[in-house]
């Protein structure tokens, strides 16, 4: 009735030529908030930071089947699994047997601006940042003096802005690591419409560092900090990694050695120690009693479900005869990704009893047919089990609990090692050894494995058998100049079974051509 | 002798057929003429309008067989005329006169006209317009030109019918939509369907869960007219709904006299037409014993299974209507009720839809307060099955069993993985088994929904010209349905079944007011008519959230909704007005405008103004015309208007919110798990899609109308595209995002003629034949000019992930595909991943990638035909569509090797398709399966008889056999030519249905 009230009262008065009734055009949707609601409290600042963090972890806000970004299926739109791509299937760690668009390229060493995984990587990583650039413009002193938000409140948000910082810090590295010169955009530019400018490469660096820097200060102490949440220590460990590939963004001469010396030290002498033992970094309990970690992407089976991430990571590295079970997704197993043989061969011994680290499954480790799952070796060492071997249970039972390592204390020591061994001052060689062996002596269980001396290829190749499928094998042959050379090869190489050399450009993925047209601001890539 | 004689519309060949026609008819009934001859009689016929002879006029005797006509002077003769007869005298647009011969030997008669049928009125948004005056290109179908047969919803009635128009069916299912163009589509982001307005209220064009389309809950039965307005004169009355035309359905109200009972009954049996082409048991097990690995062939099992036999099944339905119309003292009144049952022909599919409907139109204060009351109610209750099993059946193994008494999964065959230990597994990468998908699935939904709306119609005591009305509507519809799945079905294994619910509220209301006023200027060959009015908006919808449960009735983890429910709500206000000035009864000049305030936009663009302008020249009144006596009808009209479209998109999207993550998308940190906030993409300038269309239009009749028809060409052109863009990442919270820019445009011809070769006393035969042509390109993509890009991408299509198949690119067609040129060896057999490097850079990438055709047939053609002798009639309408393509995704996905020999460690069956192809991996963006589906299809074939009265006078019966789709001629080469979007893949089949129906009129 009231409704035909108004109605007539309207028609009434629009028939007499006065008012309308137009603010029934002012409508909100039900479960969505404005930003003032948003930010209203120190509670309502950790749901915003969830987002700030949960950016790389999930592809969307909604559910598995939702994204924030458009053009790629959700399922494959998060940025670890973009990332891992990147990094892993364009190397002689992975393999993959999809012919989904965009995944053949990696490994080929061919790819365009057009793909769509790369112009998807590129767009969840300048999402990430936009996301931090928004949280970071809301915790503004000022805006927290507006909420009337002050005191111990107004401390912990300041940590949370510091962190957003990081956060951001850390994604324009896998720009510049990645893209080069990819678009710039901080806090102090608008949402809406607005054309960034290209950063160049160098210029980026000195930004991630100069970021960082103003950062620590506020950041929570060494292992201080609540788990998932940045701490110094990761802070100072994305330094020593911008600092060790400075000589790959600044060029060549431009090393940052003794930095990468100093940074990596303080991670090593912050508290942090190493996982006992090797294989529990990878299993679906790593969120408890992990003392190496300095930050992972957190994911569950149930509260952060997606088809990318761990879940990716295992499901795409075993098929339906592996016994999924044991892999703790009863459901699972996608068989798409394996390893060609230069990884297993980098063991000598890869069955396991020695090195321990070396974790495969499969009998043939040539690769003949790219097709073929079962050409190759599988992958073990990531499984949503508890380290009394319990099934984490997951929706679906096909989701990971595994925590991602995004950066570990292992790198430091093999960070420091090749610091050393590429001349800089500030470390000696004796614990760039002994730094070395605590990685094998972990791994073999003993010190038969130890080192008495070590070279600069020692280190990449140790860095091969201790972080290999953890997305950064593309970032080091690059750095060994090895990504596109002849000089070393892996079966399918280039797209040919015995591998071979291609372009140099490919050191660096283009800016993706649908950025390309939508900002007139930009350049391809050399 | 009437299908040799080809249809040429000169009054010579006419009076040839004619006369034909009668001898035809005189031999057939020689036997009954042959009574007491006895005088000649004759005389000459004239029209009592202007004393003019009227060639061609039907005579016959009453009763009897013979007849004649008269012929170029008017005169006829007519012998052997028995005594006491009385002679009828019958003409297109004139009443019927009858004369009794008496004694006379010369019987001369002059001709009234039929006003009613020559003051034919049409209705127009608000209002009502003379169809000899209308401005606007409008076509109207009244239910007498129905479609025939079986009928679940409402546009089936007029597929066919109206030039310019497009009905597509979505799929076979029982009560599915349709899509519907007029006039091609005129957005690529925004809604491309038209405004649906049924007794002046209009629909609000969202979907309702668990009914398969929101015009299927309406009776057909029900329905009176179809008028179809497609130029901006017609349209932008409808402001910023009207972009893609406007239907305006009215329905069937009560009529004062004798209470008339109509009820009929129909009985119908659909069987499937055509399966899709896979491989035979045989050829398939012959196919991986050559081929296959020695484990692939140990997968082969020992049946011979058809698994599309097994999923579909004839399907019987039936569907009854009873109406009372009368009138109660002096109200009008009409009361109906429906009972459809319609059972799929996929297994286990079915929906039953009671409904009712009331009309009373009281009439109050000396006529002066006219009341129309419409109240209907609908429930339609649906058995879904699992349509997922569809294209299961083409893909599954067919050496497998239906059954297997050893499987756990409810004792279907199912693909499984054993492990080393000899422990089964389901296989998460198999198909399931099709026939498990739908006889473990018990899907129900229940729509209950009731519409309708009051109209008061007041004219001024004091000054009758003037009228007011007011219009309130309402539409209101509860959606709820289950699904259940057993817990050891394969279909849900992992969250052991599933036992879920949904339910949806909607709630619509529509309000309108307005003045009219209509004046005769006598002095100055004038008439005017003016409107003026208001109208209000609001559609909210209502839905539930409900986590899943297994079928134990546990909560599966991680489902629990954040949110009890959502309430999507929009709001459209509105002022209009409109001008009509006619000068001399030849010269019509009509303009109209209309404001519309939009929820959707902010309020700094909220408000758009959508004018229209036209002329109508009514040539044939001219006196230079006056000469011309075959001329009925003749005017000329052109129009030019701005109409808008603001549906299809976001309700809130110009506003910057944050929203909250579901419970399956929290973050950790420590030990707690948060639920995210997460700002949105928005574009806080986003307004209105313009489109302005330019019409010429030119409409015909000849001999009284037997001969009728219309030309128009138009031109529309939308700007401001809702198009859904890539923008500077950085810049947003998205890579793309909704907003204004772009510009297609629409050019075609549209062409309907009608016509009445024969009309004589017992033998009458019409013809209608419509052409379309209809042509569309984008001209403008994006804010600043770039030759280098590429275009939007769109149409996904199955296989891989993301992959898609269509783009919008500058100065293309919208949606063409985009593909690679397949390169074919010396016998036409394409070569595999062997395409043309089309920009000759030596290498083959996405650069050598083209645009290859369009969805979009450029020609439409419709032909319809009833020829009616005496007691019976005969009755067809062909379709036809040229120059549309289709990607045919059932064999892009299917028709490999890869997908027989399996690497899941499975046997799946391929399409016939792979003998052709031989292709070892999916080669997706060949343009190989851009394939041509022009088609011509027999949409139904019908006889009826009409007994007249039976059962001692007491009723009129009719029956009819009708024959619906009745055939297709294609080259398409998958299971359909005819499917929205032009991506085939999981169509469910349109069947072909036989229908018996009987109609008694009390």
């Amino acid at each position: 009735m009231k409704f035909l009230y108004k109605t007539l009262l309207c028609s009434a008065l629009v028939a007499g030529g006065a008012v309308s009734c137009t603010k029934d055009l002012d409508l909100s949707p039900t479960n969505s908030i404005t930003a003032d609601i948003a930010y209203k409290t120190p509670a309502d600042y950790k749901q915003v930071l969830a987002k700030v963090y949960g950016s790389f972890a999930l592809a969307g806000n909604n559910g598995i089947n939702t994204s924030d970004l458009a053009g790629i299926d959700p399922g494959q739109a998060d940025f670890l699994r973009l990332f891992w791509n990147a990094q892993e299937l364009t190397t002689d760690e992975a393999a993959c047997v999809w012919n989904d668009p965009g995944i053949p390229d990696f490994h080929n060493l061919n790819w365009t601006a057009g793909n769509v995984l790369l112009s998807a990587l590129y767009n969840r990583s300048l999402f990430h940042v936009t996301v931090c650039n928004e949280f970071i413009r809301e915790s503004s002193d000022e805006k927290l003096a507006g909420r009337g938000i002050s005191g111990q409140d107004a401390e912990e948000i300041r940590r949370y802005r510091a962190e957003a910082q990081f956060l951001r810090a850390f994604q324009y590295w896998v720009l510049m690591d990645l893209f080069g010169n990819p678009p710039f955009v901080t806090e102090k530019d608008p949402i809406g419409k607005y054309i960034p400018p290209q950063i160049k490469r160098a210029d980026l660096f000195a930004y991630v560092e100069s970021e960082l820097k103003a950062a620590e200060a506020t950041l929570a102490e060494p292992r201080k900090n609540e788990y998932g949440r940045v701490d110094k220590a990761a802070s100072w460990a994305l330094l020593a990694r911008l600092y060790l590939n400075a000589e790959v963004y600044l060029g060549k001469g431009q090393g940052r050695y003794n930095d990468a010396i100093t940074y990596s030290e303080k991670v090593i002498k912050s508290g942090y120690s190493l996982m006992p033992e090797y294989k529990h970094l990878f299993l679906g309990d790593n969120d408890v009693d992990n003392p190496e970690v300095l930050l992972s992407i957190n994911y569950d089976g149930i509260k952060t479900q997606n088809n990318g991430g761990t879940t990716f990571i295992i499901n795409a590295g075993i098929n339906a005869a592996m016994n999924p079970s044991s892999f703790g997704i009863p459901n699972g197993g996608w068989g798409g990704n394996r390893a060609t043989k230069n990884l297993p061969l980098r063991f000598g011994d890869y069955s396991g009893k020695t090195d321990k680290r070396a974790m495969f499954f499969g009998q043939k480790i040539e690769m003949e047919d790219p097709s073929v799952f079962t050409d190759g070796l599988a992958i073990t060492k990531f499984r949503n089990v508890t380290r009394s071997g319990a099934i984490v249970p997951s929706s679906g039972n096909s989701f990971s609990s595994v925590d991602f390592p995004l950066f570990r204390l292992a790198e430091m020591y093999l960070t420091y090692a090749e610091a050393v061994k590429r001349g800089g001052t500030g470390g000696n060689e004796a614990t760039a050894i002994a730094y070395f062996n605590k990685l094998r002596e972990r791994a073999y269980g003993n010190a038969s494995g130890n080192v008495t001396a070590i070279t600069l290829n020692d280190v990449l190749d140790e860095r091969g058998r201790e972080f290999y499928w953890e997305a950064h094998r593309r970032t080091d042959l690059v750095r060994y100049g090895l990504l596109t050379s002849g000089s070393y090869l892996w079966p399918w190489k280039g797209g040919v079974k015995d591998g071979r050399g291609v372009s140099e450009s490919f050191n660096l993925f283009p800016i993706p051509a649908t950025d390309l047209i939508a900002n007139p601001n930009l350049q391809q890539n050399p | 002798m009437f299908k040799k004689q080809s249809i040429t519309f000169y009054p010579f060949t006419m009076k040839q057929l004619y006369q034909k026609t009668v001898c035809f008819a005189l031999l057939l009934l020689l036997g009954n003429v042959a009574l007491m001859a006895q005088g000649t009689v004759s005389g000459k016929v004239t029209d009592q309008h202007d004393g003019s002879v009227l060639p061609g006029v039907t005579v016959v005797v009453k009763n009897s067989a013979l007849g004649t006509q008269t012929d170029e002077t008017g005169k006829y003769s007519l012998s052997n005329v028995p005594a006491g007869a009385t002679l009828v005298f019958s003409f297109v647009g004139k009443l019927v006169k009858e004369v009794a011969v008496g004694t006379e030997s010369v019987i001369n008669v002059a001709l009234a006209d039929n006003s009613k049928e020559l003051s034919e009125v049409v209705v127009i948004g608000y209002g009502t317009q003379k169809k000899q005056e209308l401005t606007g290109s409008i076509t109207s179908i009244s239910s007498k030109d129905f479609q025939q047969g079986n009928i679940q919803s409402p546009e089936q009635l007029i597929v066919g019918k109206v030039a310019g128009v497009s009905i597509t069916s979505n799929n076979g299912q029982p009560g599915s939509g349709s899509t519907i163009r007029i006039r091609g589509g005129a957005s690529l982001n925004a809604s491309n369907d038209p405004l649906i307005v049924i007794d002046g209220v209009p629909l609000s064009g969202s979907s309702l869960s668990g009914a398969p389309n929101p015009l299927s809950l309406i009776n057909p039965n029900d329905i009176e007219t179809f008028t179809v307005l497609k130029d901006a004169s017609a349209t932008a009355i409808y402001g910023s709904r009207a972009s893609n035309g406007v239907i305006l359905i009215t329905t069937k109200k009560g009529q004062s006299g004798t209470p008339v009972i109509n009820f009929n009954s129909q009985l119908a049996v659909s069987k499937i037409v055509k399966t899709v082409d896979a491989l035979s048991a045989d050829e398939f097990r012959t196919y991986v014993e050559t081929n296959g690995t020695d484990a692939q062939k140990a997968l082969l099992g020992s049946a011979k299974t058809d698994w599309q036999d097994e999923i579909y099944r004839t399907g019987i339905s039936t569907d009854n209507n009873l109406s009372i119309s009368g009138a109660l003292k002096s109200m009008p009144y009409r009361v109906s009720l429906g009972y459809l049952l319609q059972n799929g022909i996929l297994i286990t599919d079915k929906m039953q839809r009671p409904s009712a409907s009331i009309n009373v139109s009281p009439r109050f204060f000396n006529k002066h307060l006219k009341i129309d009351l419409n109240l209907k109610g609908a429930q339609t209750k649906s058995h879904f099955a699992n349509q997922g099993a569809i294209i299961n059946a083409v893909q599954f193994d067919p050496t497998q069993a239906v059954m297997d008494e050893s499987s756990p999964f409810g004792g279907y065959f199912e693909w499984v993985t054993k492990d080393d230990a000899g422990k089964a597994t389901l296989n998460p990468n198999a198909p399931r088994n099709p026939v498990a998908l739908i006889r473990q699935q018990d899907n129900n939904g229940t729509v209950n929904r009731s519409f309708g709306n009051a109209q008061f119609d007041y004219k001024f005591h004091f000054l009758p010209d003037l009228h007011a009305n007011l219009n309130l509507g309402y539409d209101i519809s509860k959606g709820s349905g289950t699904t259940f799945v057993p817990e050891y079905a394969a279909q849900n294994f992992t969250t052991k079944g599933q036992n879920n619910k949904y339910l949806q509220k909607v709630n619509n209301k529509v309000a309108e007011f307005y003045l009219s006023y209509a004046k005769d200027l006598k002095s100055i060959k004038s008439n005017v008519s003016a409107t003026a009015g208001y109208g209000y908006y609001n559609n909210a919808t209502k839905n539930y959230f409900y986590p899943n449960f297994s079928a134990n009735g546990e909560i599966v983890e991680g489902s629990q909704p954040k949110f009890a429910y959502d309430i999507p709500e929009n709001t459209l206000i509105s002022y209009y007005g409109r001008l009509i000035y006619t000068f001399d009864d030849k010269y019509i000049l009509a303009g109209s405008i209309r404001t519309d305030g939009s929820s959707r936009f902010s309020p700094a663009n909220r408000w758009g103004v959508f004018p229209s302008v036209a002329l109508t020249w009514r040539i044939n009144r001219e006196n230079f015309m006056k000469p011309v006596s075959a001329l009925t009808d003749l005017k000329l009209r052109l129009s030019y208007g701005i109409t808008g479209n603001q549906d299809g998109i976001a309700n809130y999207s110009y506003l910057g919110i944050y929203s909250v993550s579901s419970n399956a998308s929290q973050y950790q940190f420590g030990n707690t798990f948060y639920n995210m906030t997460a700002p949105a993409a928005y574009d806080q300038n986003i307004k209105w899609e313009q489109t302005a269309t330019a019409n010429a239009g030119l409409d015909f009749g000849f001999f009284n109308n037997r001969l009728s028809g219309s030309l128009d060409v138009y031109y529309k052109k939308t700007k401001n595209l809702l198009n859904t863009v890539p923008i500077p990442i950085g810049s947003n919270f998205s890579n793309q995002i909704l907003t204004n820019v772009g510009n297609i445009e629409n050019k075609g011809v549209e062409f309907a003629v009608n016509g009445t070769p024969i009309a004589t006393g017992k033998l009458s035969w019409n013809v209608g034949f419509n052409v379309t042509y209809n042509n569309n390109k984008i001209t403008n993509l994006t804010a600043v000019s770039d030759p280098e890009f590429a275009g939007n991408q769109t149409g996904g299509i199955t296989g891989g992930t993301g992959q898609s198949i269509q783009i919008h690119s500058v100065n293309y067609n919208t949606f063409s595909y985009y593909v690679f040129k397949q390169v074919y060896d010396q016998d036409g057999k394409p070569l595999e991943n062997v395409y043309a490097d089309l920009n000759g850079d030596g290498v083959i990438n996405q650069k050598d990638q083209y645009r290859y055709k369009s969805p979009f047939p450029k020609v439409m053609l419709g032909f319809n035909t009833q020829l009616t002798y005496d007691k019976w009639s005969l009755s067809t309408i062909l379709r036809a569509n040229i120059g549309n393509y289709m990607y045919n995704n059932v064999a892009s996905n299917f028709g490999v090797r890869r997908n027989i020999l399996n690497p899941n460690n499975i046997l799946g069956n391929s399409t016939t398709d792979i003998y052709n192809t031989n292709f070892f991996n999916n080669r997706y963006q060949s343009d190989y399966y851009v394939q041509n589906a022009s088609f011509l299809r027999m949409d139904n074939v019908g006889i009826g008889y009409n007994a007249g009265r039976v059962l001692g006078n007491r009723m009129n019966l009719r029956v009819n056999a009708t024959c619906q789709n009745v055939f297709v001629v294609t080259k398409y080469r998958g299971l359909d030519p005819e499917i929205n979007g032009g991506i085939d893949y999981n169509l469910y089949p349109r069947p072909r249905t036989f229908v018996l129906g009987l109609n008694l009129d009390f």
